[in-house]
Parts: C-alpha cells; structure tokens; sequence
C-alpha cells in the first residue's frame, strides 16, 4: 500500500507542491489504516506466536512477544493426540464434529428457508402473509430463549449425543425465509408462466428454474448460516456429553481444563485449536466473497 | 385442424371488476388474429384465457375439438412468447429452447435436432451456447419465438411482444414475425396496443375497449368501416376527425355554416349524428366550388412524405393529411370531402349508421 504513494516520478517544479501535500495526507491515511489493522490483527497474531511457545514458558511469563520451536509439535499434538477424560478427543475429530454442524446447519436452513419461502410466495394458501410473519416473529425466539424446553425435547427424544439432536432444532431459520421470500418476490411473474406453459410442474419449476437463479443468494446465506453454526457454543454444550461429539469451538475449554497433579495446563495446544477453529469461517468468506457480495447487492435476473 | 373457438368467454375477478364481458369468435386454422385495444381494455385478460394463465370465469373456450376451459396450459398444445421475453437467464439458448420438450420427455437427440432446425430458421444458430443476457433485444426475442416454435404447437400467443424493441428493430421483427406465422401455418393470437402492428399483420383485428369488442374485421374493414367512434379514432394515425352535425336525411348533413358535407349514406332518419372524415382521405381546393369547405389553418406538421394540416373547420378542430406533392393555397383553403369518405355515426351510443 505504502509504495504506491513512494513511487511516484518526480514531477515539474509548478506542479510539484500540490502534489506533495497529498502524498502526505495519503501517507497519514494509510498509516492510519495500517496501526488499525496491526491493532486489531495483534491478538490473533500473539496467539499464533505462543503456539510456537513452550507451556512451561507460558505458563510462567503469560502471553508474550516471543518466538519459539514448538509449532510442529503443538500442531501434531492438537490435531492428532488424544485428550480428555476418554483419551479419544482428538483435534482432528473435533473439527470433523464442527464441519458437521456447521455445513449441516448451513444447508438445513437454506433448504428449509428455501422450501417455506417458496410456498409463501408461489402458491395460494389462505394464510400465507400470516405464516410468514409467524415464521418472522420466531426471530424474537433465539435458541437462548428456549433452550431449555428444546432440551427437553431433545432429550426425551433420545438424541442427545448425536448429530441429528446438534443440527435440526437449529436449523428451522426465520432469516432464509425472509431472505428467500424478498428473492422470489423479484423473479418476473412471466417466467412463472413460460415454465407453465413449457410444462414445468411445481417442483421441476423450483428445481430447474429458481434454484439455479438462487444460486448466488444460496452462496450467501450459506456463509452467514456456517461462520453461525460454526461458531455455536451453547447448544453444543448443552446437547454434547460425550466427548467424540465435541464440536472445536466447545472442546478447546476439554484441554487447558484437565489439570491432574502438577502437569501444566497444555496452552500450546489449546492455543493452535483456538487457531484452526479460526480458519474454516475465515476461509469460507474468502472463497464465497464474490458470491455473497452478488448475491445481496445485485439479483442476477 | 386448430380452429380456436371462443363462445361467450367471460373475466370477472374476485372484486367484481369484469374485466372481459362474454366475447365470441372463431379463429380458422392458420390465421392471425390481432387483439388491438388500449391498455386496460382486457385484451390481454383475454389472451391469457386462451393461454390458461387466467381462469375463464364463463364460456366455452375450443382449441381444435377440444373444450380446454380447465386444461393445464402445458397440456393445450400451445406456446407463447411474452413481452419481455420470459427466457431463463440462466440456461443457454439452447437449453431455453428445448425446456418445454425436455418436460415433456422427448429423447436428448430429438431435442436437439428440433432446436437446431428453428435455430437455423431463426438465424440463432451461432448463438446456440450463450446465455440470453449476452444477446440483444431482437435475438432475445427470437430465442423466444424459437422456445414456440421447436414446441409445433396448434396455437401460437403473442403477448406485445415487440414493444420492448426500438422502432427499427421492430419494424424489422414485426415481418419476421408475419413472414414466420405465415410460413409454419400456425394458428396465432397476437395482442398489442399499437395499431399499426395490428394493420400490419392481422389477417383479421379485434378491437376491443373496456372489456368489449367493438369490432371484427379484416384491416381494410376496420379501416373502410369502423363499427364505431371508437374504432374510427382508435384505428389511423392521425385518427378520423369526428364532428357533431344534423343529418337531413336525404343525403346532406349540416356541420355550421351554409355549405352542407355530402353523405353517401342512405340509411338513417333525419336529427343529430356524428360524422367522420379520415384526414387523408380530404383535397384541398384554393376557391369555393361546389360542397367545398372553407378551412381555417393554423398549424402545419411535416411528416416527411406528407403535412398534417391542423385546422378549424366550422369551428370544431380538424386534421387534414395532404401528400407533399398538394400545393398548398395562398389564402383561404377550402376542403373537398367526397360523399364516400363520411362517415356517419350515432352521437349517443357512437355506433355506425
């Protein structure tokens, strides 16, 4: 950023006063901007520093600025070795756990939302404007709300411990319908009636016609809804006992706990899960960056 | 055969608004009828009737033999093209072609030899592979003419399909569009707003106006005869002139002044009528002669090939078409209106006499 502003050719003497003035106000802009994201970035960038850090070192001096040898051998360890009261928490199986809910969460709420969506806008039910707002109004009613009734349910339904009681009382979304039903709404009424026409029925209509004009909508809910269920802690800890369904973002807490004797807690693990926990969502905005840009701003038609 | 028969077709909506009063009439195979009207007036209420995108509230509705009040669209064996297209953004040229046949279970090869075919028909072939937002306006629509076309349908339904085009384009499309109809055989409804679409290509026009024909006819009878005030100032650009006058019943009638306009016609007893005289259809004259009408000019419009002189005739407002080749008089102008061009018409109802 810094060089675009250094490079620039000399330039004649007239000019050349104006000109320098606002290299410096683009030099001040940017050092600005460059102690902010250094600032903002400066945590993230301890906690991937510690991890090349001895426990021992952390935990007698804290966080620190320092660089060490113990990246490779934090990373094995996180990723492969067994943890916890079972000995069968491995990172690795935390992670699978947490890509489970997180892409289960994503695609039962885009194709919950689409489907609710669809009915609302495309055929003639009696109540459909009031179903809607009974769908919106469940926005008012987040997990936290009625947590403990849903693990009630859960529970007496016996799916505590496995995916399908991680997932489904997650997946019923508010935001996909509303989000959809706008979408919808603004595909033309002539293409309804030329697929119609063409003999395309109600379902190949929504599959032929309205997913694959969706799609970049479809991107972008599937962002949102995945950094979401990735980042889920309290239901997980809710529902999950056993720890070969801990999900990443609540089994880091499982390692720097277990404290038996005079063993240092494993911060150096803890630390590099806390960091692999962090790139999957990041990763998924940056692939779909384009996709959901599009796919809110400009309805592809 | 695909003769469409409409008999005592009926629109009310759920409100009450009736938006078609019962309309009758017949289409025969391979013609192309034009439902001309202003917006509003149901035309295209009632083509989506026919299209079974709109309930028939009452009435018998027959494409070929068969009653098709409550068929699926898909399955009355017609195709058509829409206003502003309608394609599927996105699915290839193609593939927006061959979507109805697909539906309908046609084997891959058959498809794509019957795409090919009015692709080829159509000059689309080169375009088989694009997206339609990477076409213009006229290819677009082509593309949908070829999504009616590979379907060989019994009856083909415009929906204003050109007004989303620029003049030229439509000028050129509106012949393609006849020479294509004409060329398939294909029975066909076409509705648009612009009269001179409807004069073009109709084999017969009906014009209609809030919700009710007002007449049937070939072109050249809607514009020799309109059935009404209506079709007369709604058919022609500029409209026929319309000016109230007493009828003598002896074949003169009497708008002001001293000079009666000579009428052809015989029915009719004496009292109020209304008559009308196409602006083309007037000579100018230098001196008074005769029936010749003094003409008070105010303004002139070149057209080109011809003037729109606008004007008072006895004080009521009135257009005269004159070719470029009419020069015009130094002075007062007077008009010769042949008895054969008056038209005269109720002045309650506006129904011809």
């Amino acid at each position: 950023m810094a060089e675009i502003t250094t490079s620039q050719p000399p330039l004649p003497i007239p000019d050349r006063r104006r000109r320098k003035r606002i290299k410096w106000s683009v030099i001040g802009d940017h050092t600005v901007l460059i102690i902010g994201s250094l600032f903002l970035t400066l945590p993230l960038f301890m906690l991937i520093l510690s991890t090349t850090l001895e426990d021992s070192t952390l935990a007698t001096k804290g966080l620190h600025l320092a660089i060490d040898d113990q990246f490779d051998d934090n990373l094995k360890g996180a990723l492969f070795e067994g943890k916890g009261f079972s000995g069968e928490l491995t990172g690795l199986l935390m992670m699978q756990n947490s890509f489970i809910l997180g892409i289960g969460f994503a695609v039962g709420k885009i194709i919950i939302g689409m489907m609710a969506a669809y009915a609302i806008v495309y055929f003639r039910l009696r109540f459909a404007t009031f179903a809607f707002w009974i769908i919106f109004t469940t926005l008012l009613l987040p997990l936290e709300v009625r947590i403990l009734p849903s693990y009630e349910v859960i529970q007496s339904m016996g799916l505590v411990n496995t995916y399908t009681g991680l997932i489904v009382p997650l997946v019923a979304s508010a935001t996909a319908t509303f989000f959809f039903r706008q979408f919808f709404r603004s595909v033309p009424e002539e293409l309804v009636e030329a697929a119609r026409i063409d003999g395309a029925g109600p379902v190949k209509f929504f599959i032929d016609i309205l997913v694959p004009l969706s799609k970049t909508m479809i991107a972008a809910m599937f962002i949102i809804m995945f950094v979401f269920g990735w980042n889920q802690y309290l239901w997980p800890t809710m529902i999950t006992t056993e720890e070969t369904m801990f999900t990443l973002v609540r089994g880091i807490k499982q390692i720097t706990q277990i404290l038996d004797g005079a063993t240092i807690p494993e911060f150096g693990r803890a630390n590099m899960l806390a960091i692999l926990a962090v790139i999957p969502p990041v990763a998924v905005v940056i692939f779909f960056q384009n996709w959901f840009v599009k796919g809110l701003t400009e309805s592809d038609k | 055969m695909a003769n469409v028969s409409l008999q005592n077709l009926r629109k009310t909506y759920p409100n009450g608004a009736e938006a078609v009063q019962p309309c009758s009439f017949e289409i025969a195979h391979g013609e192309l009828i034009v439902l001309v009207g202003p917006s509003g007036c149901g035309k295209s209420t009632l083509l989506r009737m026919v299209a079974g995108l709109e309930e028939v509230t009452d009435g018998t509705l027959m494409i070929g033999d068969r009653v098709v009040n409550d068929v699926d669209p898909a399955d009355r064996d017609i195709a058509m093209v829409f206003q502003n297209y309608a394609l599927y953004p996105h699915m290839t040229v193609a593939k927006n072609m061959g979507y109805g046949l697909k539906n309908r279970g046609l084997p891959k090869s058959e498809i794509a030899d019957k795409v090919a075919e009015a692709a080829s028909m159509l000059n689309l072939t080169e375009y088989l592979d694009r997206r339609p937002s990477q076409l213009s306006g006229g290819q677009r629509q082509r593309v949908a003419m070829g999504r009616a076309i590979v379907r060989s349908p019994e009856l083909f339904l415009f929906d204003e399909p050109l007004s989303n085009l620029d003049a030229k384009l439509r000028n050129q499309m509106r012949i393609e569009i006849r020479a294509l109809q004409r060329r398939i055989g294909v029975t066909a409804m076409y509705v648009t707003h612009d009269q001179v679409e409807a004069m073009t290509m109709a084999d017969r026009i009906v014009v209609l106006n809030a919700g009710r024909i007002e007449q049937i006819g070939t072109p050249s009878e809607i514009y020799n005869q309109p059935a009404s005030t209506f079709v007369a100032s709604f058919m022609g650009a500029p409209p026929m002139n319309l000016l109230p006058a007493t009828y003598n019943g002896n074949g003169t009638a009497q708008i002001g002044g001293t000079v009666p306009i000579m009428v052809n016609t015989k029915a009719g007893s004496a009292g109020d009528v209304q008559i009308g005289v196409r602006p083309e259809k007037v000579g100018i004259l230098s001196e008074q002669t005769g029936h010749a009408l003094p003409f008070e000019l105010n303004l002139i419009e070149e057209l080109g090939a011809s003037r729109l002189l606008h004007g008072n005739l006895y004080g009521h407002s009135f257009v005269v078409n004159a070719a470029n080749e009419v020069v015009l008089p130094e002075g007062q102008i007077y008009l010769d209106v042949e008895p054969d061009a008056v038209h005269m018409f109720s002045p309650g109802d506006g129904r011809r006499l």
